[in-house]
């Protein structure tokens, strides 16, 4: 193979350096500028959308998710249907149990909240938006249930409501899209990142239930992660010492999810 | 200028009979049985109302399904319904006026099918309005349903306009036996045409120009259908083909309706003396080069997938071409494409059963290649997370999918029972410029 792989380039959340994306962001906001004073027109009467809005929040959520503690024992996945009332197959965090030469091993499969996500894309309704912490959220009252989002995924981390949802005790009549419980039948849900918990100062409960520490909530703002047990590192640090990779890297969509191999793996089998 | 000067030609009492006669036995049979399994269909649809998704074969991996099938499919014939009317207009083809009509006919009712398929595919019709209050121009969604919905406004007109002149016929012709409702109706549908050159000019203008535009609007909605596709990134959509293949495979698919529906009209309805085998010929030619378009599409497609056999392309590829669906595919491709191409292909066998049992086998074939496009992109995951996905579908898709096909005849007999089946005035004008061009021939001669 020629060339570098993007995946073991020194990953680059936003650290106060200059990083490609800065940059192609600066090249961005130019020509979006000159596009918007060209054709204002064109947008007079449009419904505004929050899907182009630039996440300017206090914290900016990622993942990183060390595959080498992962012994696949679900208990991230149990935590989060039954904090999120989900039926069983709805794996908004799936445990998947690759096979390899002389065994297997585990990958938690987890929507990406990519920065450049294609679900948001296609929604027709903008009911997929990203909120200004970067994280990927459905309203579900907009949500018209087209389904086109969940073919566009590269990851299949979305899931439909075919059936009624599971109606916790004292669940609100409106959800927030930050905390979806009930979901609403006929919509399709995904992985919130528990951004609820963090305003509670709390971990997502995937990240919280594991008992083998693999799973860091993480936050480019602040460069930091942190796992169920309280184990704190320097994200950038973390990442770039670690080899950290992105899952389907190639596909450009820019996820905020990192991943530490450690089974000899290599990045293509995923 | 000479005009042949017969007050009632054959061709119009051909035409206004179905109008005139009271619905025989037969007719009524056959309408009644269609309209039974279109109220099978809709007691499906309404159970699924009530009940929700869930009564279908979906799934969380394979979330599109019988549906989207259908849209492509019944959007796909309507579109070739249109489109062999508007060419055959454009070019000028002095044969087409016995069976413009019903192609175009045919293109709305297959249209009018089509464009229920995505709000039964909905998981919540009810909220549909967000489309509008909502509605994101980035989204392929939004582009169909921009699309379809102005593609539908113009094949309203494109079956309009040529009928102005056919309704004041009815009105003038049918004043004494018809009802004072159907006289109303007709009277305002007519518009007041009382056959002018100013009018027929106006109106010939109008035609031409809708044909002009009905091509590219047609083009655009079945490009548009393809991008629903296009613009993932799963095995087998992932294309920049999708567009041309989508648009030639409607053309194909379509085309061979026209044919199935002329055969089927002309022998119900008597029409043997307007429809002959040279119309057959002709179309099932445009069928012929179609077929090969798609042909070399679909090569042009699995060749260049397939040789470089990226991991999941080739296991979709291995699932279609070799694995479970297999069967299905070569059925298509034997059923739906070579013997079809055969029985063209061969003086022999042009004969109007065996062109009409061949498109069949088209309609039917392009209707499993697009379920063949459509689900295994979704049964083949692109993450490890699941093995191969298999989809059944319920009684309730089959049911809903047999009566959206029962409901494209049924409307076309109905709507022929109030209007002419032939264009009786592109059949006068076919006449005249016959007339017209004989006398040419006599003075340059002498």
């Amino acid at each position: 193979m020629n060339g570098e792989n993007p995946g073991r380039e020194a990953p680059q959340p936003p650290a106060g350096k200059v990083s490609r994306r800065r940059v192609l962001g600066g090249v961005g906001a130019v020509v979006g500028a000159a596009a918007a004073t060209v054709i204002p027109l064109a947008t007079i009467g449009l419904p505004s959308t929050r899907a182009t809005e630039t996440p300017t929040a206090k914290r900016q959520w990622g993942m990183v998710i060390d595959l080498r503690l992962c012994d696949g024992c679900e208990k991230c996945t149990k935590a989060c249907q039954k904090e999120h009332s989900l039926p069983e197959e709805h794996t908004w965090l799936k445990i998947v149990e690759v096979p390899r030469e002389g065994g297997s091993y585990f990958f938690p499969k987890i929507c990406q909240q990519c920065e450049n996500p294609p679900c948001l894309k296609v929604c027709p309704t903008a009911a997929t938006f990203k909120n200004p912490e970067g994280v990927i959220l459905v309203e579900q009252d907009r949500c018209i249930g087209c389904r086109m989002c969940m073919a566009a995924c590269p990851y299949e981390a979305r899931y439909f409501n075919y059936e009624d949802p599971i109606i916790p005790a004292g669940a609100l009549d409106n959800p927030m899209p930050e905390f979806p419980v009930p979901q609403k039948k006929g919509t399709v849900g995904k992985c919130v990142l528990c951004v609820h918990n963090a305003d509670k100062g709390k971990l997502p409960f995937c990240v919280e239930a594991c008992s083998m520490d693999a799973l860091y909530i993480a936050d480019y703002n602040s460069d930091v992660m942190v796992n169920g047990s309280g184990h704190t590192h320097q994200l950038s640090k973390y990442l770039y010492e670690n080899d950290a990779f992105r899952y389907k890297e190639e596909l450009n969509t820019s996820p905020r999810v990192w991943y530490i191999a450690g089974h000899g793996q290599d990045y293509f089998e995923y | 200028m000479t005009s042949i000067a017969i007050s009632h030609p054959p061709y119009e009492d051909a035409a206004l009979r179905p109008v005139v006669n009271k619905a025989g036995l037969i007719w009524w049979s056959i309408f009644l049985g269609l309209s039974a399994v279109i109220a099978v269909g809709l007691v499906a649809y309404g159970y699924q109302l009530r009940e929700g998704l869930s009564v279908t074969g979906l799934s969380q991996r394979i979330s599109w399904g019988f549906y989207i099938s259908n849209l492509v499919f019944f959007i796909g014939i309507s579109y070739g319904g249109a489109i062999t009317s508007a060419i055959l207009r454009l070019t000028n083809a002095p044969w087409r006026a016995p069976l413009v009509r019903l192609a175009e006919a045919m293109a709305v009712s297959a249209l009018l099918v089509g464009a229920v398929f995505p709000i039964i595919d909905l998981g919540r019709p009810d909220h549909m309005y967000h489309l509008f209050i909502h509605g994101q121009v980035g989204s392929p969604v939004l582009w169909d349903v921009v699309a379809i919905s102005t593609y539908l406004a113009a094949s309203l007109l494109f079956i309009y306009l040529p009928l102005i002149p056919d309704i004041a016929l009815c009105r003038d012709r049918l004043a004494k036996t018809s009802g004072a409702l159907r006289r109303a109706m007709y009277r305002v549908l007519a518009l007041g045409w009382h056959g002018s050159d100013e009018q027929k000019r106006v109106l010939n203008q109008g035609m031409t120009a809708l044909a002009i535009l009905i091509i590219p609007l047609a083009v655009s909605v079945h490009s548009v259908l393809a991008w629903l596709f296009g613009v993932t990134v799963r095995p087998g959509w992932n294309s920049t083909i999708f567009a041309p293949y989508f648009v030639i495979g409607a053309m194909y698919s379509g085309v061979a309706t026209v044919i199935l529906v002329l055969a089927a009209f002309r022998w119900a309805y008597k029409l043997e003396d307007y429809i002959t085998l040279k119309h057959f010929r002709y179309l099932s030619y445009m069928m012929l080069v179609l077929a090969l378009a798609y042909l070399y599409f679909m090569v042009s497609e699995y060749l260049t997938e397939g040789y470089k056999l990226h991991e999941s392309t080739g296991a979709l590829l291995e699932l279609v071409l070799l694995g479970k669906l297999a069967p299905f595919f070569w059925l298509f491709v034997v059923g739906g494409i070579l013997l079809p191409v055969l029985v063209v292909a061969v003086p022999m066998t042009r004969t109007i059963p065996l062109l009409a049992l061949a498109s069949l086998a088209v309609v039917l074939g392009m209707w499993l290649k697009r379920f063949l496009i459509v689900v295994p992109s979704l049964a083949e995951s692109i993450t490890p997370a699941t093995k191969l996905t298999i989809y059944t579908p319920t009684w309730v898709e089959i049911s809903i999918t047999v009566a959206a096909a029962a409901a494209i005849p049924w409307m076309l007999m109905l709507f022929f029972r109030f209007f002419p089946i032939i264009s009786v005035f592109e059949m006068e004008e076919a006449a005249e410029a016959e007339v017209h061009r004989r006398e040419e021939i006599l003075r340059g001669g002498n």
